[in-house]
């Protein structure tokens, strides 16, 4: 009796997963099919969508734009952004309130406006190349992932312990790549990964920032669509995905390692 | 390598907010000083001035004829105990230990002989490998004096390094402490709030109050001859009667307390008596007598308490509501009327303010 479990808490579970999970296998089984449209479940199997992304050149340049944009936009985001996080907690007594707050107005800022404005101000007013203002565009936009993640994780950091080494002959800045960040290593990781598929899956900032010669896969993909309506579009999500994915898997492995090496 | 430390005229602000004011310290080598006194007395402020996490508007600050002033606190040099611990999470208990040798260029083979070395003294060699995590609250403040103590420090500090452990533990630490100084010797200054861990621990302890020092002497000095009724009050001194003298007669003074009762009191026994002072008697120091005309201070006995080995009653007296301590052999009811003796022995002579 007190181990049962009630069978409406079983099913609502399994459609939890199943909304989880719906659009993931749509998309895998449509990239699948052997038909020029999009449908599901596949008809026959075939991996020629697939090879048709390459086919493309418009998609080859584009996942490399995306790419480069995303690592660059993260780990600029993440070189502004941990020391940012790091005194607005370490100082937080001694600093203003709203100070923090401003860490956060991108977020509060409509994408498509940033995209506008950023058009606007820097891409036309000072002439700056396409990717140079992209790269601007996508470090705001997750900027303010990046603070609030490593905040939180600076949060439940003891500044003691920073004292401590210190106090035992570790300069300042050695102390804060000793001590500190090994202590706030999941918080980086997960800021680097919330970046990252931020920008790489962004279309609203890149819409306005995107011009001849230069864009990014989103954009290309939303490009594609508007003319063609064949599966290369599910296989070049589902490629986006495991890109993301490999992503991750190496942020987690290697910042993990070196952060945990001594 | 103990050296004495030294501060002098020592003030600090916190924006415009003064928390010490020309605090002056002298430690000698080897000795154990505690600062003493309620939160936001300046203690800890005085700490972390030394240690360097702050900065002194006016003062220097002195260890063994080096200016620390304006040293880089990782170039001071001083072990620090923490009352948070303040363990690296992330290192075991070797590498928490070794980390200052690290520091000092110490290389792994020795480092790791002279950290064992210390672990053991602290009887903690068998949890070498473990994370802090799984430590209990004693055996991180182990580690982490075993870690302060390690790089052989010249000033060894606690920052209220026993308020986060239990009340057995707390007593069975100070002493071992206490225990691993002297056989040091290292020179040390103690922060806490704690009256009896600083009595019991030191050679000396400064009594603070609103960033100054306002006793600084050997705990037996502070608990039987408080120099003002600040210390006085803080030490136990229950009652501070305020007396002005009406007569001398050789050593013999007579004096008076508000509402007219009078005391003659011996200079041969209590030291000299200005003309206008304050008796200050701990309830022990202040015998009640049930003889109404002995001569003491005349009283009506109030609430009585059972305190093992005397009875204490609340007083109300024309001097004031005062404290004493009567015989087990004649407990007194509320309402008698007595007389409260001072004791020349436990009661001492303050200057007024």
């Amino acid at each position: 009796m007190p181990n049962r479990i009630h069978p409406g808490l079983i099913g609502f579970t399994i459609l939890v997963y199943i909304f989880l999970t719906g659009p993931l296998i749509i998309v895998i089984g449509a990239s699948l099919s052997d038909t020029t449209y999009l449908t599901f479940p596949p008809q026959g199997l075939t991996l020629r969508w697939f090879e048709n992304i390459f086919e493309i050149s418009a998609f080859r340049r584009t996942i490399v734009t995306s790419l480069q944009l995303a690592v660059l936009a993260t780990a600029l985001a993440l070189i502004v952004g941990i020391p940012a996080a790091y005194a607005l907690n370490r100082y937080r007594i001694q600093l203003p309130s709203w100070l923090s707050t401003l860490f956060v107005l991108p977020i509060l800022v409509p994408e498509i406006v940033l995209g506008f404005s950023l058009l606007k101000s820097v891409a036309v007013g000072f002439g700056t190349p396409i990717f140079a203002t992209l790269l601007v565009g996508h470090t705001l936009l997750v900027l303010p992932y990046a603070v609030r993640v490593i905040s939180a994780s600076l949060a439940s950091f003891d500044f003691s312990i920073e004292e401590a080494a210190v106090s035992l002959g570790s300069p300042p800045l050695k102390t804060f790549f000793t001590i500190v960040l090994p202590n706030v290593r999941s918080g980086v990781v997960a800021a680097f990964i919330l970046a990252f598929i931020t920008s790489i899956n962004d279309v609203s900032t890149s819409l306005f920032l995107t011009g001849p010669g230069i864009s990014t896969l989103p954009i290309q993909i939303l490009a594609h669509v508007e003319q063609f309506f064949d599966p290369t579009i599910a296989s070049v999500s589902v490629l986006l995905m495991f890109l993301t994915v490999a992503v991750m898997a190496i942020v987690e492995r290697t910042l993990g390692l070196t952060f945990l090496a001594k | 390598m103990t050296q004495p430390l030294a501060i002098d005229n020592l003030t600090a602000h916190y924006g415009t907010t003064r928390v010490l004011e020309d605090l002056s310290l002298s430690v000698a080598a080897g000795e154990l000083v505690s600062l003493l006194g309620a939160s936001g007395c300046g203690k800890t402020t005085t700490l972390r001035l030394v240690a360097g996490f702050l900065e002194p508007t006016a003062g220097t600050i002195t260890l063994g004829g080096r200016d620390l002033t304006k040293l880089p606190a990782y170039r001071r040099d001083i072990g620090l105990v923490f009352q948070n611990y303040a363990l690296f999470p992330h290192l075991t208990v070797l590498d928490n230990v070794g980390f200052g040798l690290k520091q000092r260029g110490v290389a792994g083979a020795e480092r790791e002989k002279r950290a064992r070395a210390m672990l053991e003294r602290v009887g903690l060699a068998t949890l070498a490998d473990r994370l802090p995590g799984a430590l209990s609250g004693g055996q991180k403040q182990r580690v982490a004096l075993a870690r302060a103590l390690v790089i052989e420090p010249p000033l060894l500090m606690f920052d209220e390094p026993l308020s986060n452990l239990d009340a057995k533990l707390r007593v069975d630490m100070r002493v071992e402490i206490r225990q691993l100084q002297r056989a040091n010797g290292t020179t040390s200054v103690y922060v806490t709030h704690d009256q009896e861990e600083a009595f019991s621990i030191s050679d000396r302890v400064a009594i603070m109050h609103a960033g100054r020092i306002m006793q600084f002497d050997t705990p037996e000095v502070l608990y039987q001859k408080p120099a003002n009724a600040f210390v006085a009050r803080f030490v136990g001194f229950e009652n501070l009667i305020a007396m002005r003298v009406v007569a001398r007669d050789g050593a013999n003074v007579t004096a008076e307390a508000a509402g007219g009762a009078r005391l003659i009191l011996s200079q041969e026994r209590m030291g000299p008596i200005p003309d206008a002072f304050v008796l200050a008697c701990r309830a022990d120091g202040l015998a009640v007598s049930k003889d109404a005309g002995a001569a003491g201070l005349p009283a009506t006995l109030g609430l009585r308490t059972y305190l093992g080995r005397a009875y204490q009653y609340q007083c109300e007296s024309p001097a004031g509501h005062l404290v004493a301590n009567g015989a087990l052999s004649t407990p007194l009811e509320p309402g008698v009327a007595a007389s409260l003796v001072p004791v020349a022995e436990q009661c001492c002579v303050l200057g007024v303010e």
